[in-house]
């Protein structure tokens, strides 16, 4: 029999009230499924199941707030008839995946992420040779699964927006642990995007406003593939180690108009084409505005982004969001005299900084990781 | 090990084992040698022939048929300041004197506060192939490995055969000596200055990268031909002559597991509770991290040893069922 539980959504969350319950008992749910929604200081959140079966039974009633931890649902294995209700987000994924001690040992050690290896041992289980082979073909993007789609769900309960005050503490918390424990260092560098700025000018003509690409989304890709040439700038430091993570998942910083912040998690931003970020982009941010974020959004970021350039600041040096250990800030991006060849010429410029972790990396590796972000950006057209 | 210049020169086990004996009962005059027919007839096994002629009666000495009585009389002679080298048939008739093994050789040394020790070692033929059918053919090494206050030995070659019988009388508590039957007759070249071996370690018989094949006494030799068979199929096997079942020398065994990643224990004993299961028991314990396959053992059927002799062939570990384990440990699939 499974157990459904509260999840943790965040390093400061402790309990969380279940808002409403997208399935009932009986019905059939495929891992990645969303089964509830979760009110925290932050906002609703839509919470995905980990695990598939069919609902037994619904242990807590909606408007209850419990710990982290708690059962919320029960679960048996499917097989019995039921009815289908969330749409299968992906295909109905084994329960554990089989790969031997050393392997898993060996994944942990040189950061890959077991979940994405092929096995050929007996079994089909993981071995050695596996993780090593996967580990040799990183650094290249590891083809993921599309995201979830959203389950066409109506919400069945409106819930009040997060009270401010709460959501004030959330960071308070979650900035106060970052300044006590992480020793950040940071970087600070002026980024030539002419040629960025040119090439999206060029994209855009002729589309209409909603398919327009944003700079932002440009500045996202570029810093997501740059984390992957610097790995020490992407992943979480938990227990005293530092597990560098082998996919991108951007947490991008959006401001709510209730006030406050919040980073949810623009995942494979290594993988996804400068169209498919935008759109991603405009999405996370429509549902940080309704309160609809998903669990996976709010505790996947491996490395944050925050730009500050439409308020008028011209850099940010950010506080790094634990268990992360980098944080990359963007200003404004604007015409600026610059000075090559011994000539004057005016230029698109845009300030980018890094904090960073200084357990993890060091000066001149943050260094290699914004040169890359720049030298990313100037080939546009790459990215 | 000690490793002759002297020139070698071709023997057998058994005579390895002959002339083991004969130092013994040469180099320290507390030695005596007692079993059943181990004077006039020279041994059932042949060990001990011409050894009576050699150094007389009372340092060679025919015993009733009576294994509780003649190893109570080893114990309470090496309690009184003798030497003695018991030899039993079988391991299978030992169990007459298990009492005797465990309740006062392995026990009194414990059991006087440090006051008696009883430093007396027993040689015993173990072990199938010979056609001698279940009350001859079992090992049962792992009875006595799991005694504590006991060391025991199994000599799988002819310089263990040779060198372990002094250092263990040399020890000053009981040493247990198991010989296969099967290896008596082994041929092989032999320093002619040949002499003791260490007892406190495993040995490295073959190196290999991919599989560690574990085996003790009869099933040292199968275990080599089977590295020999899997490097055809490009499977490089390490193979451990365990020599020494207790104590158990962990640290080769993990150090060859930490290179490999896979073990296949051979074990003629029976599966259930032997010593292959202790030595898989070890290595999920202490090398959990290191393992990149299940463990696999490949023991002798849980049957009373069969006189036929294709059963009893089917019965016990063979090579092929070594090559298929070790096939299947370092198994590729898609």
């Amino acid at each position: 029999m499974g157990e459904f539980r509260m999840p943790s959504l965040g390093a400061d969350m402790d309990a969380g009230t279940l808002a409403a319950w997208r399935v009932k008992p009986g019905d059939l749910v495929a891992r990645g499924a969303v089964v509830a929604d979760v009110e925290t200081d932050k906002g609703v959140v839509e919470v995905e199941i980990w695990e598939g079966g069919v609902i037994d039974a619904l242990v807590v009633a909606p408007g209850t707030k419990v710990p982290v931890g708690t059962v919320l649902a029960t679960l048996r294995p499917s097989g019995s008839e039921a009815v289908v209700a969330s749409p299968p987000a992906t295909a109905a994924a084994p329960a554990r995946v089989l790969a031997s001690p050393s392997a898993k040992q060996l994944a942990r050690d040189r950061g890959v992420d077991i979940a994405l290896v092929r096995g050929t041992g007996p079994h089909g289980a993981i071995t050695r040779e596996d993780v090593e082979r996967a580990a040799d073909s990183a650094p290249s993007v590891t083809p993921s699964a599309p995201p979830p789609a959203i389950a066409p769900v109506a919400m069945s309960a409106r819930v009040a927006p997060p009270d401010g005050a709460a959501m004030r503490r959330a960071i308070a918390a979650a900035m106060t642990r970052s300044k006590r424990e992480i020793p950040h260092y940071y970087l600070s560098a002026e980024l030539d995007v002419e040629a960025a700025q040119r090439w999206l000018l060029a994209h855009n003509a002729g589309r209409s406003v909603t398919e327009r690409v944003l700079f932002a989304a440009l500045l996202l890709k570029a810093t997501a593939l740059a984390a992957l040439e610097v790995p020490e700038v992407n992943g979480w430091y938990v227990e005293g180690a530092y597990q560098p993570a082998s996919a991108v998942h951007l947490g991008v910083a959006i401001s709510m108009r209730s006030g406050g912040l919040i980073a949810p998690a623009l995942r494979d931003a290594q993988a996804r084409s400068l169209d498919a970020t935008q759109a991603a982009l405009r999405d996370l941010v429509a549902r940080v505005r309704a309160g609809r974020l998903r669990s996976s959004e709010l505790t996947d970021a491996t490395l944050t982004v925050t730009s500050l350039g439409e308020a008028g600041v011209d850099s940010v040096f950010g506080v790094i969001y634990p268990p992360q250990v980098a944080l990359v800030g963007f200003g404004r991006v604007g015409e600026r005299p610059r000075a090559s060849g011994g000539m004057l010429g005016v230029r698109s410029v845009v300030t980018a900084t890094l904090s960073a972790d200084h357990r993890v990396s060091d000066g001149h590796r943050g260094a290699v990781f914004l040169r890359a972000i720049e030298t990313l950006l100037q080939q546009p057209e790459k990215l | 090990m000690t490793q002759g210049v002297a020139p070698a020169r071709k023997t057998t086990y058994r005579e390895a084992v002959r002339a083991a004996l004969r130092e013994a009962l040469q180099r320290d005059p507390r030695v005596l040698l007692m079993g059943e027919e181990v004077g006039a007839y020279g041994g059932s096994y042949a060990c001990s022939l011409g050894l009576l002629e050699e150094f007389g009666p009372d340092r060679v000495r025919d015993t009733p048929l009576s294994e509780s009585a003649f190893v109570g009389m080893g114990i309470g002679a090496a309690m009184g300041g003798l030497r003695p080298i018991v030899e039993i048939m079988t391991v299978n008739f030992s169990l007459l004197a298990l009492d005797q093994l465990l309740n006062n050789a392995a026990t009194l040394r414990h059991m006087s506060g440090g006051q008696v020790g009883v430093p007396l070692v027993v040689r015993m033929a173990t072990g199938a192939g010979k056609q001698v059918a279940a009350q001859h053919s079992h090992s049962l090494e792992n009875f006595y490995a799991h005694i504590p206050g006991l060391k025991v030995l199994a000599p799988a070659t002819l310089e263990d055969a040779r060198g372990m019988l002094w250092t263990a009388l040399e020890d000053p508590d009981p040493v247990i000596l198991f010989e296969h039957t099967m290896l008596y007759g082994l041929e092989g070249e032999l320093a002619a200055d040949a002499g003791p071996v260490p007892i406190d370690r495993a040995a490295v018989r073959r190196p290999g990268k991919d599989v560690t094949l574990v085996a003790y006494g009869g099933t040292v030799g199968k275990a080599m031909d089977a590295a020999r068979a899997l490097a055809e199929q490009r499977v490089d096997a390490e193979v451990i002559d365990l020599r020494t079942l207790r104590p158990l020398d962990d640290a080769t065994l993990l150090a060859s597991v930490a290179k490999t990643h896979r073990a296949v224990v051979v074990d003629e004993g029976w599966r259930t509770g032997g010593l292959a299961g202790e030595i898989c028991a070890r290595l999920a314990e202490r090398a959990f991290y290191d393992l990149d396959a299940p463990l696999a053992r490949v023991c002798t059927a849980e049957v009373p040893i069969p006189y036929a002799k294709h059963l009893e062939d089917a019965a016990l570990p063979q090579v092929e069922g070594i090559v298929q384990a070790a096939l299947g440990a370092v198994a590729r699939h898609g």
